[in-house]
């Protein structure tokens, strides 16, 4: 049957598609020359960027406290959003469930700008805060389905089961509710810290002029072209991805077993 | 489910985070689009239409227009792509391996992924290079700041946001159907154009979605590898903001893209929905 050879040849041009520019960069990030001239291979990038690259390395700082602070508060927010939005019915709850997902449709350039707009609006100074700001709001619906996808097949009579025992609300929700929710309320988490540590355009209009991100540097790198430092770093993303990749699938089987 | 004030509790924090930063930040920029231009960027609060005048000039209704048209041809050129790749994915035997391979680009950083094309295609680029050396060229052909590698990029980059929900819904599909439809002599053409794509229709709508809406937002693809010619929407909203400081025009072409991005959404869900009543 032909379509298996068709569909093979789509798959290994996907393959070629994805990994020809990975694998040329992972090879030029040992090359002793600067440009895609290949001079023989010498590890003096990585050493520059391991050794002189300090701008980077603020920069890498400043990404992981943005993505830990804002990927705290969206996962808080998510989680006990979710709990009430799936256990409870209240006023405004068609409203939120509506407005939970919104940000998930608008193109991170519009959050990026409108609130950038906000911040000039009320006078806050661009900086550390308006960023974590941006990345929480944006990590919210990524939370909501993942925490959501586990609550809607957990039991509530196991949580009414505690109310009788009498435990209460912050027990419930500290002994009962939160152990239960954990796998789906930690890979919530992960996702967020790797948008956040990812997200470049929305950050690029809030930060104003004395906090550079990861990807903001990464950017004011690239513009100018070809940068052996950045084939070395890439090459440490790759490998990272690869860590990842593995280890939340060794994760998702110990979780779901 | 119960009506009572813990759900009120549960949910105060996130219903006013979105409320403040978001739903209101939303609201300024429309109504900035009806104010007038402040002088050094910033609006003065007085009505005006002039940012809706700006805008209805062939310059930017022709920007608008190549955003969702080249949105269209990378989601279509993607799809092309996608759905046989997930397909072969399904019917294989090392399907997880396969699957973390798409994930693993999926993971790495989105502005590597487009600097890495960048190192291949550039002036001073791997290719060019290359064709050097094998002496069928003497100067460096621009392969890069143009529309198509615009498109080639952001292919690259939305393939594994199209495979991933293509492959959820393939794997679903029940193969014994194809095999039904040639026993009653139905040609391979027929049996795919008539049995599985309809069937793998939600799929192929999330895919198209997960692909085009990125697409109409997009600003770093276009800014780094697209030149003069081929700007797109977020583009001249960015322009607009940072270097023009026409405040009132950034906010209503922000607006045009919320809303075009609001109506290709509810299109593609009602397309879903439509799926749902063909089963």
């Amino acid at each position: 049957m032909n379509k298996r050879k068709t569909s093979l040849f789509f798959f290994v041009l996907s393959m070629l598609f994805f990994y020809l520019p990975l694998v040329v960069i992972v090879i030029y990030s040992f090359n002793k020359g600067k440009s895609m001239v290949w001079q023989g291979f010498s590890l003096k990038w990585y050493k520059e960027l391991f050794l002189y690259s300090d701008e980077l390395w603020r920069a890498f700082r400043y990404s992981i406290v943005i993505a830990i602070i804002s990927s705290t508060i969206s996962t808080t927010l998510g989680t006990l959003g979710v709990i009430g939005i799936h256990w409870y019915k209240f006023k405004y709850k068609k409203y939120l469930e509506v407005l939970g997902y919104l940000p998930l449709i608008v193109p991170d350039i519009i959050m990026g700008v409108s609130l950038l707009i906000l911040f000039v609006t009320v006078k806050l100074n661009l900086g550390l805060m308006s960023i974590i700001i941006v990345h929480t709001t944006f990590n919210i619906p990524f939370v909501l389905f993942i925490v959501l996808s586990r609550l809607s097949d957990l039991d509530y009579s196991i949580v009414e089961a505690s109310y009788d025992l009498g435990a209460t609300e912050i027990q419930t929700l500290k002994k009962v509710i939160i152990p239960m929710l954990l796998p789906a309320i930690v890979s919530g988490f992960l996702i967020a810290i790797t948008l956040s540590f990812d997200d470049f355009v929305a950050t690029f209009f809030v930060a104003g002029p004395g906090i550079t991100t990861l990807p903001l540097r990464i950017y004011s790198m690239i513009r100018l072209g070809i940068s052996p430092v950045i084939n070395a770093l890439s090459v440490i993303f790759i490998a990272f991805a690869v860590a990842l990749t593995l280890s939340t699938t060794k994760l998702q089987k110990y979780f779901i077993k | 489910m119960k009506t009572d004030k813990r759900g009120v509790a549960y949910t105060w924090p996130i219903t006013l985070w979105l409320t403040i930063f978001f739903l209101i930040p939303m609201g300024i920029v429309l109504v900035y689009s009806f104010l007038k231009k402040g002088l050094y960027g910033g609006v003065e609060f007085k009505l005006s239409f002039d940012a809706f005048n700006i805008f209805l000039n062939a310059m930017f209704i022709k920007i608008v227009l190549k955003t969702i048209l080249v949105s269209l041809g990378v989601t279509f050129i993607t799809l092309i792509i996608a759905v046989p790749t997930a397909y072969f994915i399904v019917r294989s035997k090392y399907k997880k391996l396969y699957i973390y391979l798409i994930i693993i680009p999926f993971w790495t950083n989105f502005l590597i992924r487009i600097y890495s094309w960048m190192a291949i295609l550039g002036h001073n680029g791997f290719v060019n290079i290359f064709l050097k050396k094998i002496g069928l060229i003497d100067t460096s052909i621009q392969f890069l700041y143009n529309t198509g590698a615009v498109v080639l990029i952001s292919v690259y980059t939305s393939l594994p946001f199209a495979i991933l929900p293509l492959y959820a819904v393939i794997e679903k599909f029940d193969f014994a159907l194809i095999d039904a439809a040639r026993d009653l002599g139905a040609t391979n053409g027929q049996a795919f154009f008539r049995i599985f794509l309809p069937n793998i229709k939600q799929g192929i709508v999330t895919a198209g979605i997960f692909t085009f809406v990125p697409m109409l937002g997009s600003y770093v693809i276009p800014k780094l590898v697209g030149g003069v010619n081929s700007i797109f929407m977020g583009n001249v909203i960015a322009r607009q903001l940072t270097e023009t400081r026409n405040w009132p025009l950034a906010a209503t072409i922000s607006s045009v893209l919320i809303l075009l991005t609001m109506i290709f959404v509810l299109v593609g869900s009602m397309a879903k929905k439509r799926g749902d009543n063909y089963e």
